[in-house]
């Protein structure tokens, strides 16, 4: 290997920060007349972390990986990787590699130069170069398209062969930006499997960005979710589904309902469609959500005696989704609520629109979020 | 009795020959009946009034061969040498000097590019022979540039940088500047900067970076710049004419000469069949460049 080509952590910092340890503080990035892309991010990503950057398109994930990457300068912060400061490292010193988008792969050269590059041009030898990126196509199983050109390949190998020409760097980190947006639904999902396998097997960090919640759901350890440029929450996977910390984060992730509540003491608040009973505390807070899957239905003449918010009301809207259905019900105090239910039950139980029904909101499965 | 089919047929071959009819009158009436003459008046004698006259012979291919009444003689070679040597020269300059130029044309902003564009290609609308006069006077002994490469010592006193190979190497490259800035632009316009990203993201940087992933971007625009250059200026007439001298004749001259001074056609056709053969030589194998470089792109020829 080329001595200097890449760089290794050095320094006093390096005692303290494992390799492939991520730190950004105060990142700010402003185009030129515009508002900033990204706004005084400051996270900490451990080595080894499937980490996800979540959010709508524009929100500035991108922008943010591409300063990790090297991509683009930061106006203001820094940018330490593995403990190093990031500074004043150009992209092509950086342990990084990136996955991007529409694979990028030359289209001059065949699968093998394509994922040798990285190793040819840090000044690997033939030989190892060669070991190295066979084992990466037998890993991958790539091997037979091995000297096929970019241009003759399907969408779900120049994937693969992307993430290759990647991985066979043995990066610190590697950033995948939205890397299978465009593949159809089932290879996507096999491929996000695949991914994931990759990762925990080579211990990796991996910053994955993507739009897709459930892509994110699916993948992480943590997520980043982010808007306008700021990180909205991040944490485990769980913890941002279940506990979004706003509103946007909850409709965001997933399907939710969401009222503006006045606090009536006792635990008790009162809502658009009545009077809620909320195990949490609430405090200062004036908005409440709940996940449609978290809500129970009942037949009319089933509801449950003498507990709190039991709602009587009628379904206006089923729609069937295969393993479950989503319902859409009009409460009779008013209002609608979105409540989704398993179907593991025979067809014919499921409710139809227009039939009676009550719905039970169990109080510890009301979240608190802010506006 | 005619079908549907027999008259769909008809109809197609009469929309052909609508289509393509007026091109292949000009190709014929233009190209292939001159080329055909001139073939025909490369094996005729030569006359004393230089127009080819029976019997038929070879004499001019030996005459370009370098067999004059004379003896031998290896002028034709060299005037051959120069003009491939000229032309591979200029063809050299232009390339150095249109990448920076076009890469500095596509980083600017779009609405400025077309205007930053025009005027690399402007130039080329007023003709040449006027702008080979400009660099007559630009590069004649007594020009200010002269005096500057004498005090220099670059060239000896009370020479100027005109006339010679220098002179005709500066008209050349400046007159196809253009030809090769067009299509290296239409080549770089369309450049995959993501490409450009990857090689930064996979180590490489500088030179290793341009040439591996820029420059094979830019390759099929730059084999259609190649041809549009060296073709012509190989065949170049007026620049080695009025920059050159008899020190820095090409076959442009050469030919022109068997036409007016000499005369002696059968000698001048038998010139310009070797210049053919070699122009065609030259599309050959870059047409087949082409293809194994320029992957299924191919070169707008």
């Amino acid at each position: 290997m080329m001595p200097g080509a890449v760089m290794m952590p050095a320094g006093p910092e390096k005692v303290t920060a494992a390799r492939g340890a991520i730190s950004l503080s105060h990142i700010t990035r402003i185009f030129a007349g515009s508002i900033p892309a990204v706004d005084h991010i400051d996270l900490e990503i451990q080595a080894g972390e499937f980490f996800t950057l979540l959010g709508p398109s524009g929100c500035g994930k991108t922008t943010l990986l591409r300063m990790i990457a090297g991509f683009e300068t930061p106006d203001e912060g820094r940018i330490v990787i593995s403990g190093r400061e990031m500074q004043d490292v150009p992209a092509h010193q950086r342990a990084v590699n990136t996955v991007f988008q529409s694979y990028a792969l030359f289209p001059h050269l065949n699968v093998e130069q394509n994922i040798g590059f990285g190793l040819r041009m840090r000044g690997v030898r033939k030989p190892e170069r060669k070991k190295r990126v066979d084992a990466m196509m037998e890993l991958l199983q790539i091997g037979p398209f091995a000297a096929r050109n970019a241009g003759q390949l399907s969408g779900g190998q120049r994937q693969r062969v992307a993430l290759a020409r990647a991985l066979v760097n043995e990066p610190e980190v590697v950033l995948l930006d939205e890397p299978l947006s465009a593949l159809d639904a089932k290879l996507r999902a096999e491929l996000q499997i695949e991914l994931l396998r990759m990762q925990k097997r080579l211990g990796m960090t991996f910053i994955f960005v993507t739009h897709d919640q459930h892509e994110a759901l699916v993948m992480s350890d943590r997520i980043g979710v982010m808007s306008n440029g700021r990180l909205q929450q991040v944490g485990p996977v769980l913890d941002v589904y279940e506990k979004p910390r706003n509103v946007f984060v909850a409709e965001f992730l997933g399907l939710s309902n969401i009222w503006a509540i006045e606090p009536l003491g006792g635990g008790m608040a009162a809502a658009p469609i009545g009077v809620l009973k909320i195990a949490a505390v609430i405090g200062v807070a004036r908005m409440a959500m709940i996940r449609p899957e978290k809500i129970w239905i009942y037949n009319d003449t089933h509801a449950p005696q003498g507990r709190e918010n039991v709602f009587p009301g009628t379904v206006r809207e089923a729609i069937y989704m295969g393993a479950s259905t989503q319902y859409r019900i009009e409460l009779g105090g008013g209002g609608f609520i979105l409540a989704l239910d398993t179907n593991n039950q025979a067809a014919e139980r499921s409710w139809r629109p227009g039939e009676a029904v009550a719905v039970e909101l169990k109080p510890e499965n009301i979240m608190l979020v802010e506006a | 009795m005619g079908t549907a089919a027999q008259g769909e047929a008809r109809s197609r071959a009469w929309r052909l020959w609508i289509t393509s009819g007026p091109g292949l009158f000009w190709i014929v009436l233009f190209l292939l009946i001159p080329s055909g003459v001139m073939l025909g008046i490369a094996f005729f004698t030569n006359s004393d009034f230089g127009s080819p006259v029976l019997p038929l012979s070879l004499d001019s291919f030996s005459q370009v061969a370098g067999y004059g009444i004379l003896g031998w003689s290896g002028a034709n070679f060299t005037v051959l040498l120069r003009s491939l040597l000229q032309a591979g020269v200029a063809t050299s300059v232009t390339i150095l000097l249109a990448y920076p130029l076009v890469f500095f044309i596509v980083t600017r902003p779009a609405s400025l590019r077309p205007v930053l564009l025009l005027f690399a290609i402007v130039p080329s609308w007023t003709n040449q022979v006027v702008r080979t006069y400009a660099w007559m006077e630009l590069l004649n002994p007594f020009a200010p540039v002269s005096h500057v490469a004498q005090v220099l010592g670059i060239i000896p006193p009370h020479l100027g940088l005109m006339p010679g190979n220098f002179a005709v190497l500066v008209g050349l490259s400046y007159n196809y500047l253009p030809y090769m800035v067009v299509p290296l632009y239409a080549a770089a316009e369309k450049l995959d900067w993501t490409l450009v990203e990857a090689g930064r993201d996979l180590y490489a940087s500088g030179a290793r970076l341009f040439f591996n992933t820029v420059f094979p971007q830019t390759l099929p625009g730059l084999l259609s710049g190649i041809i549009l250059v060296g073709i012509p200026a190989f065949g170049d007439y007026v620049v080695p004419q009025l920059l050159g001298g008899d020190k820095a004749m090409m076959l442009g001259s050469l030919i022109a000469d068997q036409f007016t001074f000499s005369p002696d056609w059968p000698y001048g056709a038998a010139l310009t069949l070797i210049m053919l053969v070699f122009t065609c030589i030259g599309l050959i194998v870059f047409r087949r460049l082409t293809q194994r470089l320029g992957g299924g792109e191919g070169a707008m020829l």
